[in-house]
């Protein structure tokens, strides 16, 4: 059996590759595919996926914690002197878990899938994108060296572009696939320069590798190297993170993630909140060794995570889009791990990483599950009440929200008092500016109850306000009756291929904290454990030394879920009896409002700034070329034709007619001597006694 | 492996075509595309056994054929052979012209002299690849001119003979550099030499011509007048309008050949001539090649932005896509140098392919204008995928090849140029911008009512599609067969620089 | 006696053969003319080969002369009925078919 996953492990990517293979080639032929076919294969390459993955768990689990590391070579892919990549996946404890959270996850999500599409035209098309987004996120997260890790981050990007405008027909959702391809684009620079940059100042120092087992035993190395004066390790780590910025929307590049909630739901909960956006987060953590070498790098990381944390928490105040406010959660929550991984707890970001995989993958499919039970309505302004009709989704999305808002002993709670806990200790032993973010971190924690406990009220609680014509026009406008509907909307519970998953992501969002709990827990309860979690990860992320005990964790983790439950209880009173006091507030400082409504202006600043400089700037160039370089291109073959028509003209009055001049002479002689030649003999014979007459005189005379 | 005829072969059936199409009755007319086709396949044939024979750990050159006397008072040969720098272009001419014909299985005027110029085409293309002595090399690179003329000229678009007499003229300018070039090689060469294998070898450079310690005007001249004999072929700016009107007003299938061929010879050229007779100089302007370079890639990127007509759009793209070549050669690095060849060949296939679902969609639609489709996904679905898969192959998704030849370049050109790479780099930006921005006007979006009863790809043009699409499928996860193949003489190449690179005086690392 | 009388003979008859070539229009009298320009010479020929010892050279040429002046009048007298026959007419200058 060790052997097997030893030496299969590459079956892991590669079965949800036959799955896209036996759905899409069939779909791309046009052949039309039954439904229980094709979910048959989606989902059955996803749980022979899982399966393998708990296999490769268990092995692991069963070798000495030193030992707890194999590579899979596939095949060579590219090998030119100083660079040897191959295609190969590591397997180690930290890629383990990424694959238990990808191939678990996405199972759950593929089996929500069956329901929430059920109805969709392009059924097998869909079940072939998630089944190559699942490949390429598992070749990311297996991929033994950086090129590797590339093939999948750009392969997860693809699918992200493919899933987000998969109702491409639908013009604006389209837009938003090509907006975040792009937008990842701009960081896969950053990622691209880092990595070349890395490669050849290790090369420099005679170790050049991508390899991730080798990276570890050479990056100290680059100590000493430069790149423009600041040190190389920093150089590289910040473009590496400007790689993560993009693909784990990060200030500044966090402004596709809440478009790309135009694909379908499941793959909101699957790729944009689940798994492909912490990708970053797993490159980081990954090259853990790399950025612990530059305080300075993880200070920037550190920074940005806390400010998007923060950031992303506040416009999630304002959102009436419920799959909006989620995805503005998702930026922030994303921000949490960097700011974790800025602190130095690997550990603890790959930890919220996992808690955050169950309990947002839940609540975008409880949102998702709303979305179908309202006929296809997203706006939370005309829902309420819904705790009646879909009894499952509420308490499945109320247990998420209460692990998000961070509630002991919900999984949110472990995962985010530990980042916080980290950054603040971070703060007291080094750097200051860490207090700061801390600060940063709790006040999004406490804007994260806030904003969530508000859609939790908005959607189940209160009554349905759909079937309110007042309402209904100012969401939709006046004239726009929301069509399709004849009579009242009446909301209803799903089937259970949608409600199985939710009810499977809840509890791992009840329980899915204790698989870390605290040192200062366990130590109260007289363990030694610093986190099951924590421990499986240790030879790759190396443990922290323990600070000591200090009561100041316990006060601190006390205030946490205070300040937590406070705020959902201000954010549920909010929004129920206190609600004419919001409107008020909204009335008063409508700046204020506007601003966070319309997200502070940054897409209107970056399109107006960005994309029209762009566009104004390719419209130069073609200009350029077609004025400037076409012209003088057209201007040098002018002015070749006037010369040669000089010339033309020269050659023909000059040159040619010296050459005619002697031909017409010659014609002209020719036919003045013709008329001598009579053809009567008795001319030529005057003509040769004429001859005769004249030689003879001539004779004669001299 | 000394004196095999198979390159004569390779480069000569096709001539068989040339000669028998046009005495081909009037009424037997449709026989001239089969014909063309059945010449084709033992190119192909050949292409394979070449691909499974070569040496790989051999730099030096392969299925020599020659020398024999050709015109003795010159002492001008007939000698063919390939290395690893031509090797993968003989395979890609053997390919596209496979499947250049094939795609022209639609033209329905002059069918005859159509089929016969491309086939003579087909010479000129493939004996410019294997020549190896520079006066046969110059006939097969004029002799490839003319056709192209007469398929541009009468086979084109609405302004095709502005557009053929562009090139025509254009080109020939860059020939006449090179005639001059080699002229003055001939003159100052020990012995008067053509054959490139003796002049690679710099004693044999006299007089004017000798290497020397300073700068050598002549040899910098003669140098130059190669370069941009070449880089007109590439097209380098700034020398690349004629591109974009070539392209436009070409027949598909010319499209394809201009593009998956004819571009590349342009910097084989400078790979085999500037870079082997020339190191010295080469050695010294490296610096300008690369900044040339990636002008191409940023320039080229940004105008094809700003197109609204899809082939010029590809048009331009290749322009930036060349790009990488000449920053890829120019860095002097293995990763550098190989990426630039594999550049080549992968660009030939992928921008093949684009070319080819021009095409289709042209001759359904009779406009190519970005603006004017709409949900063309919608309306042909089997089309949709394939102009997806060669849109992404085209921007470089990694686990397509041309993310290979992209990435090695950018490994190579970084050692040496950091600051030109990394503004190489948002080439790869701009490049996903334009293609990404020309599927959503073109294909996403709701439904052109106007194109309802538009029909899907057919089973032909997916036949020409379909070598192209397995090969950047294949290169993109399994690359070595071909680096392999590749790699030798490239190494060899670079060290016949490399002593030269130390006292250039421009520094390497300076951008 | 000198060779005078018979030079002086000769170069009257030839002169007036010349003038009968020359003048007349009939293609008889044409004929006429040319037999006396080769009688002329056969006169020279004898005139000639008297004043040489041993020599028979001149007689046996006016031998050919008269035999050959035979041949001639007669192929030109089918001539001239060819002509007559074609243009009813043996007038020289009307026989001009042939001069472009």
């Amino acid at each position: 059996m060790e052997d097997f996953i030893k030496n299969y492990c590459w079956l892991i990517p590669v079965l949800p590759l036959v799955g896209f293979v036996f759905n899409g080639l069939p779909t791309a032929v046009g052949i039309k595919l039954s439904r229980a076919y094709v979910y048959t294969v989606a989902c059955g390459v996803m749980l022979l996926s899982f399966l393998m993955g708990v296999g490769v768990f268990f092995t692991l689990k069963a070798l000495p914690e030193t030992a707890r590391e194999f590579t899979n070579l596939v095949w060579p892919w590219i090998h030119l002197e100083a660079i040897q990549l191959d295609i190969a996946f590591l397997i180690d404890p930290l890629s383990s878990v990424m694959i238990l959270v990808v191939t678990g996850v996405g199972f759950l999500i593929h089996i929500y899938s069956t329901g929430y599409m059920r109805e969709d035209k392009d059924y097998a098309r869909f079940f072939t994108y998630l089944n190559l987004f699942c490949f390429m996120m598992l070749i990311l997260v297996m991929g033994d060296n950086l090129m590797l890790l590339f093939v999948g981050w750009e392969g997860v990007g693809l699918c992200s572009y493919l899933l987000i405008g998969f109702w491409y027909e639908h013009k604006p959702n389209g837009v938003a696939g090509m907006k975040a391809f792009i937008v990842n684009r701009i960081g896969d620079f950053g990622f691209m320069v880092g990595m070349l940059a890395l490669f050849w100042a290790l090369y420099n120092t005679g170790h050049a590798t991508l390899t991730f087992t080798k990276l570890k035993t050479v990056v100290w190395f680059l100590q000493p190297q430069t790149i423009l004066g600041v040190s190389a390790v920093t150089m590289i780590c910040l473009c590496l993170f400007v790689g993560a910025t993009g693909k784990s929307a990060q200030i500044p590049l966090y402004v596709w993630l809440p478009d790309a909630m135009a694909g379908p739901t499941p793959v909101s909960a699957l790729i944009h909140a689940a798994t492909m956006v912490t990708a970053g987060v797993y490159m980081i953590a990954r090259l853990n060794f790399l950025f612990t070498l530059s305080p300075a790098a993880l200070g920037a990381v550190a920074t940005i995570g806390a400010a998007t944390a923060f950031i992303g928490a506040t416009i999630g105040f304002a959102q009436n889009d419920i799959k909006k406010v989620l995805a503005y959660s998702t930026v922030s929550q994303l921000g949490y791990m960097f700011l974790a991984l800025g602190s130095g707890a690997y550990a603890a970001g790959i930890f919220h990483l996992t808690t955050h995989a169950f309990f947002k993958a839940c609540l975008f499919l409880g949102s998702g599950s709303v979305i179908l039970g309202m006929h296809h309505e997203q706006d939370m302004r005309l829902m309420g009440g819904l705790k009646k009709y879909m009894p499952i989704t509420f308490m499945t999305f109320l247990t998420a929200t209460i692990a998000i808002a961070g509630i002991a002993p919900f999984a949110g709670f472990f995962s985010k008092d530990e980042i916080l806990w980290q950054a603040f200790a971070r703060a007291v032993h080094g750097p200051k500016v860490y207090y700061f973010l801390w600060a940063l971190g709790v006040l999004g924690a406490m804007g994260t109850a806030f904003y969530m406990l508000r859609c939790v009220t908005l959607t189940f609680f209160g009554t349905l306000r759909a079937n309110d014509k007042k309402t209904r026009e100012l969401v939709h406008g006046p004239h726009k009756d929301h069509h399709g509907h004849h009579g009242d909307l009446v909301p209803h519970e799903q089937p259970w291929n949608v409600t199985l998953p939710l009810v499977v992501l809840a509890l791992l969002s009840l329980v899915g904290g204790f698989l870390n709990v605290p040192y200062i827990i366990t130590h109260f309860f007289g363990g030694h454990s610093s986190g099951l979690f924590n421990e499986w990860l240790s030879p790759v992320i190396p443990l922290q030394a323990h600070h000591e005990v200090s009561s100041l964790e316990w006060v601190l983790m006390f205030k946490s879920v205070l300040v937590a439950a406070v705020c959902m209880y201000l954010g549920y009173k909010a929004y129920t009896s206190w609600q004419t006091g919001v409107d008020r507030f909204v009335k008063k400082f409508p700046r204020i409002y506007d601003a966070v409504y319309n997200k502070y202006y940054v897409d209107e600043f970056y399109h107006a700034v960005f994309v029209r400089g762009v566009l104004l700037f390719n419209k130069c160039c073609f200009s350029v070329d077609r004025y400037i370089v076409d012209a003088l291109v057209n201007l040098v073959g002018r002015f070749g034709a006037v010369y040669s028509d000089i010339i033309g003209w020269f050659d023909n009055f000059f040159v040619d007619g010296l050459v005619n001049g002697s031909g017409s002479i010659t014609d002209f002689t020719g036919a003045q001597l013709k008329k001598l030649q009579t053809g009567n003999i008795q001319h030529y014979a005057y003509g040769a006694v004429l001859g005769v007459v004249v030689v003879m005189i001539l004779k004669i005379l001299m | 492996m000394e004196n095999v005829t198979i390159l004569t072969w390779i480069t000569f059936i096709p001539m068989l075509g040339v000669i028998l199409i046009p005495f081909l009755p009037k009424a037997w007319e449709g026989a001239s595309k089969w014909i063309a086709l059945v010449l084709t396949l033992p190119q192909l044939a050949i292409a394979w056994f070449i691909f499974s024979h070569f040496n790989t750990a051999e730099a030096g050159f392969q299925f020599v054929h020659g020398p024999f006397p050709w015109i003795s008072a010159f002492n001008i040969h007939y000698l063919v052979g390939i290395d690893s720098i031509s090797v993968s272009m003989v395979l890609l001419t053997a390919l596209i012209s496979f499947v250049s014909v094939v795609a022209s299985w639609g033209i329905n005027k002059n069918l005859k002299a159509y089929f016969a110029l491309l086939m003579l085409l087909d010479t000129g293309m493939m004996g410019t690849f294997v020549a190896l002595d520079f006066f046969l090399f110059y006939v097969f690179w004029e002799l490839m001119l003319l056709p192209m003329y007469f398929l541009i000229g009468i086979w084109g678009g609405p302004r095709r003979e502005y557009a053929a007499i562009k090139f025509f003229l254009y080109t020939l300018l860059g020939s006449v550099f090179i005639l001059i070039v080699m002229l003055a090689l001939y003159l100052f060469s020990e012995g008067n030499l053509f054959d490139i294998t003796q002049l690679a070898n710099l004693d044999n450079h006299l007089g004017r011509l000798a290497v020397t310690d300073e700068f050598n005007y002549f040899r910098f001249f003669c140098w130059l007048g190669l370069f941009v004999g070449f880089a007109i072929k590439v097209p380098m700016f700034p020398f690349h309008t004629w591109l974009p009107d070539a392209h436009v007003e070409a027949p598909t299938a010319i499209s394809v050949i201009l593009a998956g061929v004819l571009l590349k010879m342009g910097t084989y050229g400078m790979l085999r001539f500037n870079y082997m007779l020339f190191p010295d100089i080469t050695a010294d302007c490296a610096t300008v090649v690369a900044v040339f370079g990636v002008i191409n890639i940023v320039y080229g990127a940004f105008c094809a932005m700003a197109q609204t007509d899809l082939k010029k759009l590809i048009a331009y793209s290749s322009v930036s896509h060349m790009g990488f070549v000449l920053l890829g050669m120019s860095a002097f690095t293995t990763a550098g140098i190989n990426g630039a060849v594999l550049q080549m060949f992968n660009h030939g296939t992928i921008t093949a392919m684009l070319f080819i679902l021009v095409g289709v969609i042209y001759d359904r639609a009779h406009h190519r204008d970005i603006n004017g489709f709409g949900g063309l996904y919608t309306l042909m679905p089997r089309y949709g995928v394939w102009i997806a898969f060669a849109f992404f192959a085209a921007l470089g998704l990694p686990g397509l090849s041309g993310f290979i030849g992209e990435a090695l370049v950018f490994m190579g050109a970084y050692k040496t140029f950091p600051a030109l790479t990394i503004a190489a780099l948002s080439g790869v930006v701009l490049g996903a911008a334009y293609l990404l921005w020309t599927i959503q006007r073109a294909f996403l979006g709701p439904v052109n009512e106007k194109y309802r009863d538009l029909p899907d790809i057919s089973v032909r043009e997916v036949i020409s599609l379909l070598p192209l699409g397995v090969i950047v499928l294949i290169l993109g996860v399994y690359p070595m067969p071909m680096i392999r193949l590749i790699n030798a003489s490239l190494v060899s190449l670079n060290e016949i620089v490399k002593p030269f690179l130390d006292t250039a005086g421009v520094v390497a690392g300076m951008f | 006696m000198t060779i005078t009388p018979f030079i002086i003979m000769a170069v009257i008859l030839f002169c007036l053969g010349i003038y009968i070539v020359c003048t007349r229009v009939n293609a008889i009298g044409f004929l006429l003319g040319i037999e006396l320009i080769l009688n002329a010479a056969s006169v020279n020929f004898v005139a000639f080969a008297r004043y040489h010892e041993n020599e028979i050279g001149g007689q046996v040429f006016t031998l050919f002369i008269i035999a050959l002046a035979a041949c001639e009048s007669v192929i030109a007298l089918a001539i001239v009925l060819g002509v007559y026959k074609n243009y009813k007419s043996i007038n020289t200058t009307n026989i001009s078919s042939m001069k472009h």
